[in-house]
């Protein structure tokens, strides 16, 4: 997994809320059987009419808006356990993803693929949102090691919570996987004395 | 110390604890399908480990698949090459594969409990965020993603921060015509879809307590859509007497033991949740939702409320639909039952006990699509075929269908479509097609009526005074 301590990137705001895991991927591009390519699809029925020509008013259709960073609204990421979604995210060039609510699913899946789920209060979403729309050249500055994001050089700075096990793994690009084969032995002692 | 049903279950397959970190938990029972896979078999070959408890796997082909002519290989190309990858995955690693042409081939939510693999007191995981099904039966069962897949394939655990625990009670008698549906449909519109997030549910009182276990799990099955990773209920007579002679289940001596064990597996007297709350089954009626989550609900004579923000806006321009306005009556072209959610036999069994002798409205396209090979079965030895036909529906074969419309059952864009299944989002069941989330009651009736109806005894004596 990539590693991840630092960004300062533009951002691209998404104001809606709910926004659940078919949007960011709908089932029908479900079907692949490898991690990449799609980012292609990223919000493909938001993005595209149906006839596949680009939406104008959709804001990745927007050219003055780009960057690393989403930031959408309340109780991002609900629904379907997918793990595409956030492999659209991350295929698609974005490493943060802010909200004020993240689905529990969504948030394990991108922090299994370095994507780094940034949780604020609603005040300063809005904050941010009004921000990044008004002006689509303004920077957000994510510190993960001081687990902080705020509007680069700018008093506007707020702390997120993260567990610290997965911070470690974020910055040292460490996933599960290699912790838990260390615990093999562990694993079979459990299996061993179980009574139920 | 009291405990709640969560935490003995919980507590019981903690392996290891990671100071300020998350927990090891032990998975007993892993379930898998071809979509959220192929991934993670990939990663333990890129990692060259082997998949470390193989017995502890099983496999079926539910999402991709055709649910018409099964026996012929699947058009799609990529539907196929996905199903086909299953298949050599799980001959390769030697799993357990109930897949398209076996008997017990199905909906992995649907297969699992009615051949005995889901018992109470389990961990079970899957690729699937509505495996919080498998919660009616006392189990902590949730959904988990492709990178965790793998983590279970590997090491046969995840490792997982502990949630908080949230009981939800509703006592009372339910009204006739009422159905397990209409009550999570009605604790979602009054708590809001990420009500539960971070939480683990028990639903707790004498309305789930007199549920049959098809009725649990659907209730179990939409605990994700208020966000909450799983729910619960307490296992108890109605559950042993399930989960005795299946398939896989436990027998004499071994089954009396278990039982034994499984009736520890209770909430004790004083055990303290991190929030509660508590309904009265009066208040509930047939439900239908209105909007594109599934907390966007309304009793069936309510109407649409107002709300000023834009999401809810942009939810009602997709819906075609205004505040103020009131779904019943709405003229519906499609009726969907099936889907995880209300697919087995009884939820079947209550759809034909209603239209039998009755005849689908000549606008409806209606849809039956069993939840596995054996509920399809069922179907026929049962006679329920001949009712569904005669009506005019149209039976399929076992699959996700058009839930999520990964194969070719999709709703035209701009339709309505009344659904059993769980999922009001945006393009759920095709590109612009408008769902409508309802028991399989309220299905029935819309697709004898061709019109969104109330079959609640009161409402029903109405229409009649109104024909005559």
């Amino acid at each position: 997994m990539e590693k991840f301590k630092k960004l300062n990137s533009r951002a691209i705001p998404l104001p809606i809320e709910n926004i659940d895991t078919d949007q960011i991927i709908p089932a029908r591009f479900l079907k692949a059987t490898n991690k990449e390519g799609f980012g292609e699809n990223l919000f493909r029925d938001w993005r595209y009419a149906y006839d596949d020509t680009p939406n104008p008013d959709f804001i990745l259709n927007d050219e003055r808006y780009g960057g690393k960073i989403l930031i959408a609204g309340n109780n991002f990421g609900c629904g379907s356990s997918r793990e595409h979604a956030a492999w659209a995210i991350a295929d698609y060039g974005l490493k943060v993803v802010v909200s004020s609510y993240f689905a529990d699913i969504f948030k394990g899946n991108a922090l299994n693929n370095g994507l780094l789920p940034v949780q604020i209060s609603e005040e300063f979403l809005k904050t941010l949102l009004d921000a990044c729309q008004k002006d689509p050249e303004t920077t957000i500055e994510v510190n993960l090691e001081e687990q902080t994001i705020g509007l680069e050089g700018t008093d506007h700075v707020e702390g997120f919570d993260i567990d610290p096990y997965k911070k470690m793994c974020l910055i040292n690009g460490y996933d599960d996987i290699d912790y838990l084969l260390t615990k093999k032995e562990a694993i079979a002692a459990y299996e061993q004395q179980r009574t139920f | 110390m009291k405990k709640t049903l969560f935490d003995k279950v919980w507590d019981a397959h903690v392996v290891e604890r990671i100071e300020n970190g998350p927990q090891i938990l032990y998975i007993d029972k892993h379930l898998i399908h071809e979509v959220t896979s192929p991934q993670a078999f990939a990663e333990l070959e890129s990692r060259n480990i082997p998949l470390f408890r193989k017995e502890q796997v099983v496999a079926t082909a539910d999402h991709n698949v055709p649910t018409e002519n099964q026996h012929l290989p699947i058009k799609d190309a990529l539907s196929r090459k996905q199903v086909d990858m299953l298949t050599a995955n799980c001959e390769k690693h030697d799993v357990t594969l109930y897949g398209l042409g076996h008997k017990y081939q199905g909906i992995v939510h649907v297969m699992a409990p009615e051949l005995g693999i889901t018992q109470p007191g389990m961990t079970m995981v899957c690729g699937d965020s509505h495996t919080s099904t498998h919660g009616a039966f006392g189990t902590i069962a949730f959904g988990i993603g492709t990178s965790q897949v793998a983590q279970v394939f590997a090491s046969q655990c995840l490792l997982i921060s502990r949630p908080k625990t949230m009981r939800i009670t509703v006592n009372g008698k339910l009204k006739d015509g009422v159905l397990p549906k209409d009550v999570i449909l009605y604790i979602i519109a009054q708590l809001g879809t990420n009500s539960g997030t971070g939480y683990f549910v028990e639903y707790a009182g004498d309305v789930f307590e007199n549920m049959s276990m098809e009725g649990r799990m659907t209730v179990c099955n939409m605990s994700i859509e208020m966000g909450a990773r799983g729910g619960m209920i307490a296992p108890d007579e109605t559950t042993f007497e399930y989960v005795k002679g299946r398939e896989f289940a436990p027998e004499g001596e071994e089954f009396e033991k278990k039982v034994a064990y499984w009736k520890t597996l209770k909430t004790d007297e004083g055990a303290s949740f991190d929030k509660e709350y508590h309904f009265n089954a009066e208040e509930i009626a047939p439900m239908v939702t209105y909007g594109t989550n599934p907390g966007m609900g309304i009793r069936i004579f309510d109407t649409i409320p107002f709300d000023e923000s834009p999401s809810f806006a942009k939810s009602l321009d997709y819906m075609g639909l205004k505040s103020g306005e009131q779904l019943l009556g709405k003229t519906i072209n499609y009726v969907f039952i099936g889907s995880c959610t209300n697919s087995r036999i009884e939820d079947f069994r209550i759809a034909a006990a209603y239209i039998k002798g009755k005849k689908k409205a000549d606008n409806v396209n209606a849809l039956i699509v069993p939840g596995s090979q054996q509920v399809a079965k069922a179907i026929v030895s049962e006679g329920l075929q001949e009712i569904f036909e005669a009506a005019g529906f149209e039976i399929r074969q076992s699959g996700c269908s058009a839930c999520l419309g990964m194969n070719d059952d999709k709703i035209p864009a701009g339709e309505y479509c009344v659904s059993t299944s769980n999922r009001n989002f945006e393009g759920r069941q095709g590109p612009g097609a408008r769902t409508i989330l309802a028991s399989p009651l309220v299905a029935a009736a819309t697709a004898v009526h061709g019109k969104i109806t109330d079959v609640t005894p009161q409402e029903a004596e109405k229409e009649e005074a109104s024909l005559m």
